[in-house]
């Protein structure tokens, strides 16, 4: 891990029609980690990361991503980075190979069709590689949404709520995908309005509400936020996701280690 | 545009010509709306509109050709609002592509599919008697406008195509060009028109362009009409790809 962060914002301001959205955004994301932007709807996460995906100007402040500034030098902060927005941002009327070997050609990789199928099959879309995107599931579009977003391995990937709308699978799917990314060295900044989400899976928090980030730390530092943990003694329920992934019969069920 | 541009306009280009193959409906659905003006006005009405010598088919066919192209650039706002409204437009414009490639790869296409579509009724309305001695030459000058007039029209539709917030919207800009040109040279000479409507009528681009695709046709010489009718194109192409392109700026940032 590098000591220079991947993503710097300091005092980011952006308003809408004299609406302020944002009042002063300071984040810092380490190279290689996950970093979750909490939010409910509304506080401001998709303007971050417009703002960081050069699709949006910020009113003040500076944001680099990955050592270039977003205002000055956009087409080289698009080369670092890759986008994975609320809405699939995939072709539903090509097919899901076809969409991946579109962005590989655009991206000017040599073997578009060789990448497109090491994609497939990482995602476990192989079979349906030949059928229109318009006929996926909506854990096939995130899928293939995602694997479309890795080509070319851009060092920064930003998720924005990358598992709303899906079933509890994808969503276990998608997390361990976004894991294996950030085992690889890549920078994953996500926003997410599921705390959960943001438990399971960031190595750092950072909470925004109405346009200010009021918390920003480890899991670990948040909880300190707190009074001390009581002890108390109770009967461990299981949560209606373990039972809906027991009877469904996934092999893969979330377990507390994430946590520790 | 540096090769770079020339590269992904390519990419983008054969993308959205793909869109087209797999809906082939968008091209007839195109070619539809005049076909039908043409049988109507040929069979229906024709008999009772003295044009002059000549067959009325062959009066008739410049001004459907325009209106062939206004129907066709309706189609071209909607896969634009599809692309913008679907994300990929977004994903698009955050990956290291020169940005308006993604423009441009539209408006070729938007070229293309109304070609093909004005090839459709051209055919119909060989079949139905429509006859021209015009020479490459003339044929050619007739591509040439009628290439210039789509150019124009297309980067009109994408104004709508890149604001609209609905599919409405987006269709309905398309109308009223559909129907400029019954107040024009198109169905009947503009001479049995009253004053006001007249002067309107000889004065709105459509007459100058269809009164100029008729003379090429007809092999006469194209005269004034020509340049006004050229002018109006490049005029309109110039205003149109001006506002697309600010649109275009304040939407990417």
């Amino acid at each position: 891990m590098t000591t220079t962060p991947a993503i710097l914002t300091t005092a980011l301001t952006r308003s809408y029609d004299d609406q302020p959205v944002l009042r002063g955004i300071d984040l810092s994301v380490p190279s290689g980690t996950i970093f979750a932007l909490l939010g409910s709807n509304g506080a401001g996460k998709t303007t971050v990361i417009r703002i960081l995906s050069t699709l949006l100007k910020a009113d003040g402040g500076t944001a680099v991503v990955n050592g270039y500034d977003v205002a000055t030098h956009p087409a080289r902060v698009r080369e670092s980075i890759s986008l994975t927005g609320q809405f699939a941002a995939i072709d539903e009327i090509l097919t899901g190979r076809e969409n991946l070997v579109l962005i590989a050609q655009l991206r000017r990789l040599e073997q578009p069709g060789r990448i497109a199928d090491d994609l497939l099959a990482r995602f476990a879309l192989t079979d349906a590689g030949r059928r229109r995107a318009a006929t996926y599931s909506g854990g096939m579009r995130r899928r293939l949404d995602i694997a479309m977003s890795l080509i070319g391995n851009p060092p920064v990937l930003f998720l924005d709520e990358p598992t709303s709308g899906l079933d509890p699978q994808s969503r276990i799917e998608v997390w361990k995908t976004v894991r294996e990314l950030a085992g690889q060295g890549t920078t994953v900044l996500l926003t997410t309005q599921y705390l959960d989400e943001a438990e399971h899976l960031a190595d750092r928090i950072a909470v925004l509400h109405e346009g200010r980030i009021i918390a920003d730390g480890t899991l670990a530092e948040l909880r300190q936020l707190f009074p001390p943990a009581t002890v108390e003694y109770v009967e461990k329920q299981p949560t209606l996701e373990d039972i809906f992934l027991a009877i469904v019969g996934h092999d893969d069920a979330p377990t507390n280690d994430a946590l520790t | 545009m540096t090769t770079h541009g020339a590269h992904a306009t390519d990419v983008l280009l054969r993308r959205s010509l793909r869109h087209i193959r797999r809906s082939p409906d968008t091209i007839i659905t195109t070619a539809i709306t005049p076909i039908v003006m043409l049988l109507l006005f040929v069979y229906v009405f024709g008999g009772a509109i003295h044009v002059g010598g000549g067959s009325y088919v062959s009066y008739l066919l410049p001004g459907i050709l325009l209106v062939t192209v206004a129907s066709g650039i309706a189609y071209t706002a909607f896969r634009l609002f599809t692309d913008v409204s679907g994300g990929i437009f977004e994903r698009f414009s955050s990956m290291p592509i020169t940005r308006s490639a993604f423009l441009w790869s539209h408006v070729v296409t938007s070229l293309v599919a109304n070609l093909v579509s004005l090839v459709l009724v051209v055919v119909v309305a060989l079949a139905m008697g429509f006859r021209s001695g015009a020479g490459v030459l003339a044929w050619l000058g007739v591509l040439g406008i009628m290439v210039l007039f789509t150019l124009a029209l297309t980067w009109l539709a994408v104004i709508p195509g890149l604001t609209a917030t609905s599919v409405d919207g987006v269709s309905g800009f398309s109308y009223p060009l559909i129907f400029l040109p019954f107040v024009s040279s198109t169905f009947v000479p503009t001479q049995g028109m009253p004053g006001p409507v007249r002067w309107f009528a000889e004065h709105q681009p459509v007459t100058s362009i269809v009164d100029t695709v008729r003379h090429l046709f007809a092999q006469q010489p194209v005269g004034n009409d020509g340049w006004v009718a050229v002018a109006w194109c490049v005029g309109v192409l110039l205003v149109a790809y001006v506002l697309a392109m600010r649109t275009y700026r304040s939407k990417v940032a």
